[in-house]
């Protein structure tokens, strides 16, 4: 018990003095775990919006294989971005393993699938009548498309705050590419495991009181515009 | 209300692309290529705080950006036979001299030692304290069946562990009173604390986790107790994209007066005593005398 409290003193210390270590830690997740879960808003949504509005052979195989990337083990897409970007791999000339670039890429590869799968499934949930009714209407496939994404933001916001919560919590992936690198490529939940590691639990549990609180604050926020939506 | 939600979005938006393009400026403090040199080392190290008193003293004096990757010394190696490291600070003493030997390592040289220990709880069930030999302590507790919690990741710590129960002449994998972690030195003092196991453990690591973990020091001080330090610089010819000027910088500051110096009295303030002892230029035998 002692323990625990001990811990939420030292967060709430460690956040009231803006101690450089902590925020620098803090940023660095937001940073790399913010820009993974836009690429992934870019890739997920354009193709899962593909996915939906178009009919071909397949389609069914796609869209099973889409959502088994919906829980893509971390570990498994840390090994093979691992194995591909090490000196000797097939992309070794980048040289970006233990980055915060690596780390990127590979919370970009697990968000995406669910980014994906929640799009494609928001836009299948349409109405289907309303795709032809926009056309009568004398829009073009673009516009179109632009009305239907529109249309399903709701869900759309939901993916994002899956994306961005299935990424900012992540670790397997994130200390096998980014080596929990001090200043550099050490993240809140890296952190958090090295710390446990070195039996500074206090610190451990501060680390994680703030991982929450961050992940609340971004989901808060997003939720925020979700539910004002709706009740418009 | 449209509105206002629109500003949100816009900020949040502007806050991720802010983000984006601020990591452009990841690289800053790294920005020629060779400049990067890449350190796998044991959790012993990184987890006792020592590298992060040395590596940035490093860094200032020589411009090079180092990436610590701490695991076990045998991944340590592991990572270095393959290219995937440049200089490598570890603690397995017979896996380094067969690392040499098959050409995948040049340059060993000694750095500093600790020692190792047995710890457990303190009501010591099998009844080893103060027992002046390892192995029978190991007899011990097979004989007991008490909990003996293992690192089994091929670390270091795990190498000097299988030197020990083949001493005690005791096959312990499989037995029911011997479990294997697979993780670091301190997650697995955790463990053994917690479970009211025996481990072997690193001196500085235990110390470090000391105020947490009700374990006591069972045996120590015997001979094949100690634990030794070595840096080895991956071999060039092996490997051209490895580099050897940055790994030949790196073990050069190890074994400088500045960096032993710092070794010698890294954790007297914490701990009362030093962690490790410096030892470059010394020989391996005399040690611990």
């Amino acid at each position: 018990m002692d323990l625990i409290l001990q811990g939420i003193i030292k967060a709430f210390h460690l956040i009231v003095s803006f101690d450089p270590e902590v925020i620098s830690i803090t940023w660095l997740s937001l940073k790399i775990s913010g820009t993974a879960t836009l690429i992934s808003l870019f890739v997920g949504v354009s193709v899962g919006v593909a996915v939906a509005l178009n009919d071909f052979f397949g389609k069914r195989l796609v869209i099973s294989i889409i959502n088994t990337g919906m829980g893509l083990p971390p570990v498994v897409v840390g090994l093979f971005v691992t194995i591909m970007i090490w000196r000797s791999g097939p992309f070794g000339f980048l040289e970006i393993l233990y980055t915060p670039y690596a780390m990127i890429i590979a919370q970009a590869v697990i968000a995406t699938p669910i980014v994906m799968g929640i799009s494609l499934a928001a836009i299948q949930n349409l109405p289907p009548n309303l795709r032809l009714q926009i056309l009568s209407l004398g829009a073009s496939r673009l516009q179109m498309v632009w009305v239907l994404v529109k249309e399903s933001r709701l869900p759309l916001l939901a993916a994002v705050m899956a994306g961005f919560g299935g990424v900012i919590s992540e670790i397997g992936a994130s200390i096998m590419v980014g080596g929990n690198i001090k200043g550099y490529t050490r993240v809140l939940t890296t952190a958090t495991v090295m710390e446990t590691g070195k039996g500074n639990f206090d610190l451990a549990i501060a680390l994680a009181i703030i991982l929450l609180l961050l992940a609340f604050t971004i989901n808060f926020l997003l939720t925020q515009i979700q539910q004002r939506q709706q009740s418009r | 209300m449209f509105r206002k939600s629109k500003i949100i979005i816009t900020l949040l938006i502007a806050t991720f692309l802010f983000a984006f393009g601020a990591s452009t400026v990841f690289d800053a403090q790294a920005a020629p290529k060779q400049k990067n040199i890449i350190l796998t080392t044991t959790t012993s190290t990184q987890d006792s705080g020592l590298l992060d008193v040395l590596i940035p003293i490093f860094e200032k004096k020589t411009g090079y950006f180092v990436k610590t990757i701490a695991v076990g010394s045998g991944q340590a190696m592991a990572m270095g036979q393959k290219g995937e490291a440049d200089v490598m600070l570890v603690h397995s003493p017979e896996a380094e001299k067969k690392f040499v030997e098959e050409g995948y390592g040049v340059n060993r040289r000694l750095i500093m030692h600790n020692d190792f220990i047995i710890v457990g709880p303190a009501d010591d069930p099998a009844k080893i304290k103060r027992l002046k030999s390892s192995a029978e302590a190991l007899k011990k507790i097979a004989h007991a069946g008490a909990l003996f919690v293992s690192r089994g990741d091929n670390s270091g710590t795990h190498a000097k562990e299988k030197i020990l129960w083949k001493q005690a002449e005791i096959a312990p994998t499989g037995q029911k009173w011997y479990q294997e972690t697979g993780l670091g030195m301190g997650q697995t003092l955790n463990v053994a604390a917690e479970k009211k196991g025996y481990t072997l453990a690193d001196r500085g690591t235990y110390l470090a986790l000391k105020k947490n973990i009700p374990l006591e020091i069972l045996v120590e001080g015997d001979a094949i107790l100690l634990n030794i330090y070595h840096v080895m610089e991956v071999n060039r010819k092996m490997w051209p994209k490895v580099n050897a000027a940055g790994a030949r910088a790196f073990a050069d500051f190890m074994v400088s007066r500045q960096a032993q110096e710092i070794i010698g009295k890294f954790g007297v303030d914490k701990f009362g005593s030093p962690l490790f002892f410096p030892d470059a230029g010394k020989k391996v035998e005399d040690l611990g005398k």
